[in-house]
């Protein structure tokens, strides 16, 4: 007699229990697009302007900067790890690039500076938890404190307004896509084929699901942790490009909170917070699409603007459930 | 012409360990154990728990290093600082708890480290990645797709593949540790059929089980490991279940056991009627009266601790009844310490002790309550004092003058006398251990003897669960075996015999 048998002995039926098991945990999978859904209908019916082109395209361009900076996330809580700096480092990024742009510097250069502040700020997280040990976690708030002074450092706390160089991306489309979009999507699709067809990815999969096994196995885990902070810093910088270029201006609070949307975006999307599970595409994409979807109805019911906060609330709370559901279903 | 053939050099053995010792604070597990394995031969490694053949197999794969001793593979010298470099000189140890990715592929798994890529770019090529894969696969004889997620994978379908893994890795000494325990009678069979096959094709193995039948029908070669050494070693022809049971079991037993004063009252103290909680214990029905000491003996997996935690109200039982002194308990640990009950549990480390907290700080921890006064329930620090001052010299706590020192820096000996004096200051009628003396050393086990003798002898009633057979014997009234969940016997005084109460612990098929 062994484990299995005496289950079985004591009444317990193990094969019904992991089908009732594997069965929730892809039901609770689905539940994001079923929101989706859900919200796009209920909201459709109630003003005909929401289902529409127009609105469409709005909340594309508006999910484009989450959609990159989400990318960049997801590397980073397939680790189990998280990164709280990511819109510390847009604002530092977009400061010094406003300034760049201010004096003079074409856009190209000022976008270059801004992903290589993302980079930079990343390694520096890199360093804090791969050579320090740092929980990532501690680290990355760390990070974002020094970013949002420095960010306020170098604005000076006033707003910057970018000179309409750098508003043509943002304002551009083609075939009837926002610019914006396009590279959100291009983001995306390099990201999912990082994730799923090279050695790099699938160790990252490894890592997340048992660290210390990937360890005996002969994964390189300090190379593979250091790479994810440094791709969600750079993520982070391009993401501020983007939001830049919509908003034409650096305030004080730019970039603020992306990080929370970042990984509400992430985890509704299907990734989890314990590391191992998650995917770019479909998942954190539509995930992205989801949160700006829900806002974007908010505002065509004209919903009271003091309940957005409750509301945000509200879906990472279920995000959270449904993952911590799905992952203890998974024992 | 009549060439002579060169005489054969003979193949130097597979595997060589010896004189392999090593401690574990102070405590001897493994005392110069000296092990042979020919190439394509499966050496059986059979012992009871504690006799060491977790740690000699660390060592051989490369998880712990050993205090002394030799080891050779293939007559070149083996001192492996890693996993990876015991894996790279050809030992594969494939454990009891895989080290799969259950989140992976089943070739996703097997080429974690070393995936085929197209043209040198860093893309993977999933068309040569699969037909590796089928062909590690079709080695074990495991017909699935190489596509398949692991976590869709049986038991036995896991174990398939982690030995793929290791053949892959060019595997010349394959460890099994306990492999039959999640499998069914089919997939045990396949994979004995595969280590056959394995075999001929001259790969070694260390085949570890309790299923003594499996062991002498599967290995070539059996060494029989008690207390840290080899006792018996011999071709699996010369053994049957009775001599490995006999060397398992002999040893003489140490004057360490105090001789009981006082015999136990006829009172029922704790008294456990049909309790069973579902795929974990079943039908537990027995009685602990006053003063009496009770021993619990079984393997691993037999559901001794499930058993304590389900007296000590931490799960909950789904049937049954459990009374102490005539009324029944309910409710969480809380309730049940208000009672009378208390716990010690097998890992003091992990949830027996607060490790950063000062030795007066846990000593007073299930008694906070009652230190403090009411209405406001703030503590009386000089009773709390006085209380913590006074257990730790009933529990002779040696050495610590300073009660204010983290209780991490102690010894294993001291830091269960203070797990110990804990839950005596909350003056049990019922208390229960789990492996009271694991990891400490000979002294302070006689110590805890006494004081369990002295607790027994002023009226407490004590379970003591362990898998120290002599330690059972040495002080218990009565001695219950455990077995897949449910009672197998109970041996009054008198009828204590090692081997008896050892076959009632082995698996069935066996005994």
């Amino acid at each position: 007699m062994n484990v299995r048998e005496l289950k079985t002995a004591l009444n317990y039926d193990v094969d019904a229990t992991e089908r009732q098991r594997r069965l929730t945990r892809q039901a609770l999978g689905a539940a994001p697009v079923v929101l989706f859904v859900l919200v796009v209908c209920i909201v459709g019916l109630q003003s005909e302007r929401f289902v529409t082109r127009e609105t469409a395209v709005q909340i594309m361009a508006q999910a484009a900067p989450t959609v990159v900076v989400a990318v960049g996330m997801t590397f980073v809580l397939l680790t189990a790890g998280v990164d709280l700096s990511v819109g510390a480092l847009m604002f530092v990024g977009a400061g010094l690039a406003g300034h760049l742009a201010v004096a003079g510097w074409p856009l190209g250069l000022a976008a270059g500076v801004m992903v290589a502040v993302g980079v930079a700020g990343g390694f520096v997280n890199s360093v804090l938890v791969t050579r320090l040990g740092l929980m990532p976690f501690v680290a990355t708030l760390a990070m974002l404190y020094i970013g949002r002074g420095a960010g306020r450092w170098i604005t000076e706390t006033r707003a910057i307004n970018l000179p309409e160089s750098f508003l043509v991306l943002g304002a551009s489309s083609w075939l009837g896509v926002p610019t914006v979009a396009w590279i959100a999507s291009a983001v995306a699709v390099a990201g999912q084929l990082v994730l799923s067809s090279t050695p790099f990815g699938r160790q990252l999969y490894a890592l997340g699901a048992n660290a210390e096994a990937a360890r005996k196995v002969g994964v390189n885990t300090a190379r593979v942790t250091a790479a994810v902070y440094i791709v969600s810093g750079a993520c982070a910088g391009l993401g501020g490009l983007l939001a830049l270029s919509q908003l034409g201006a650096v305030s004080p609070r730019f970039g603020e909170l992306y990080e929370f949307d970042a990984i509400t975006a992430a985890v509704l999307g299907g990734t989890s917070l314990y590391g191992g599970h998650g995917r770019v595409l479909p998942g954190t994409v539509l995930g992205a699409l989801l949160l700006k979807t829900v806002f974007s109805a908010l505002v065509s019911v004209q919903a009271n603007p003091y309940l957005y906060p409750l509301i945000t609330a509200a879906i990472i709370f279920t995000a959270v459930l449904v993952d911590t559901l799905r992952t203890r279903l998974a024992d | 012409m009549s060439t002579e053939a060169s005489a054969a050099t003979p193949t130097p053995p597979r595997v060589v360990l010896e004189g392999v010792r090593r401690s574990f604070g102070g405590v001897a597990v493994l005392r110069g154990v000296d092990v042979t394995i020919a190439a394509g031969e499966v050496l059986g490694l059979v012992g009871e728990n504690g006799a060491g053949k977790s740690t000699l197999m660390n060592i051989l794969g490369g998880d712990l290093q050993p205090d002394a001793g030799a080891m050779r593979v293939e007559g070149r010298a083996f001192q492996p600082r890693s996993p990876s470099d015991a894996r790279n000189a050809g030992i594969a140890f494939v454990h009891q708890e895989l080290t799969l990715f259950p989140n992976l592929t089943i070739a996703e798994n097997l080429q974690l480290v070393r995936f085929p890529r197209r043209a040198g770019g860093p893309w993977i090529n999933r068309t040569v990645s699969r037909r590796l894969a089928a062909q590690s696969l079709e080695r074990v004889g495991l017909q699935r797709s190489p596509n398949t997620r692991v976590e869709r994978l049986s038991a036995g379908e896991r174990q398939l593949v982690e030995i793929a893994r290791a053949l892959d890795s060019d595997a010349r000494v394959l460890i099994l540790d306990e492999p039959t325990t999640s499998l069914g009678a089919s997939e045990r069979d396949r994979l004995h059929r595969l280590v056959r096959e394995l075999r001929l094709a001259g790969l070694s193995a260390i085949y570890i089980s309790h299923e003594l039948h499996d062991v002498l029908r599967e290995c070539d070669r059996i060494a029989v490991l008690r207390d840290g050494a080899v006792v018996a070693t011999g071709s699996a022809g010369d053994f049957s279940v009775d001599s490995l049971v006999r060397h398992m079991v002999g040893r003489e037993v140490r004057q360490l056991y105090p001789a009981r004063r006082s015999s136990p009252a006829l009172e029922p103290v704790l008294e456990l009627r049909d309790v069973t909680r579902r795929g974990v214990v079943r039908g537990i029905t027995f009685t602990v009266h006053r003063g009496e000491i009770v021993g619990i003996f079984g393997l691993m997996g037999a559901g001794r601790s499930e058993l304590t935690r389900v007296i000590f109200g931490l799960d909950r039982h789904t049937s049954g009844e459990i009374l102490l002194q005539g009324a029944s308990l309910r409710g969480g640990p809380w309730q049940r310490i208000a009672r009378g009950l208390a716990l010690v549990t097998e890992d003091r480390r992990l949830d027996g002790l607060c490790l950063e907290a000062s030795v007066a700080d846990n000593l007073a921890l299930a008694s906070l309550r009652t230190l403090s006064r009411p209405p406001l329930g703030i503590l009386h620090r000089t009773a709390v004092d006085a209380a913590v001052r006074q257990i730790g010299a009933d529990v002779r706590l040696t050495g610590t003058a300073d009660l204010e020192a983290p209780v991490a820096r102690l010894s294993g000996g001291n830091q269960q006398k203070v797990v110990l004096g804990k839950w005596l200051l909350t003056r049990p009628r019922v208390l229960v251990l789990d492996e009271p003396t694991r990891g400490i050393d000979v002294g302070a086990r006689a110590e805890i003897y006494q004081l369990l003798q002295r607790l027994a002898d002023s009226g407490t009633g004590l379970l003591v669960v362990s898998s120290d057979l002599d330690e059972l014997m040495g002080i218990s009234d009565r001695i219950l075996v455990m077995r897949h969940g449910d009672i197998s016997g109970s041996f009054e005084p008198g009828s204590l015999e090692r081997e008896r109460l050892l076959r009632a612990a082995l698996p069935a098929s066996v005994a």
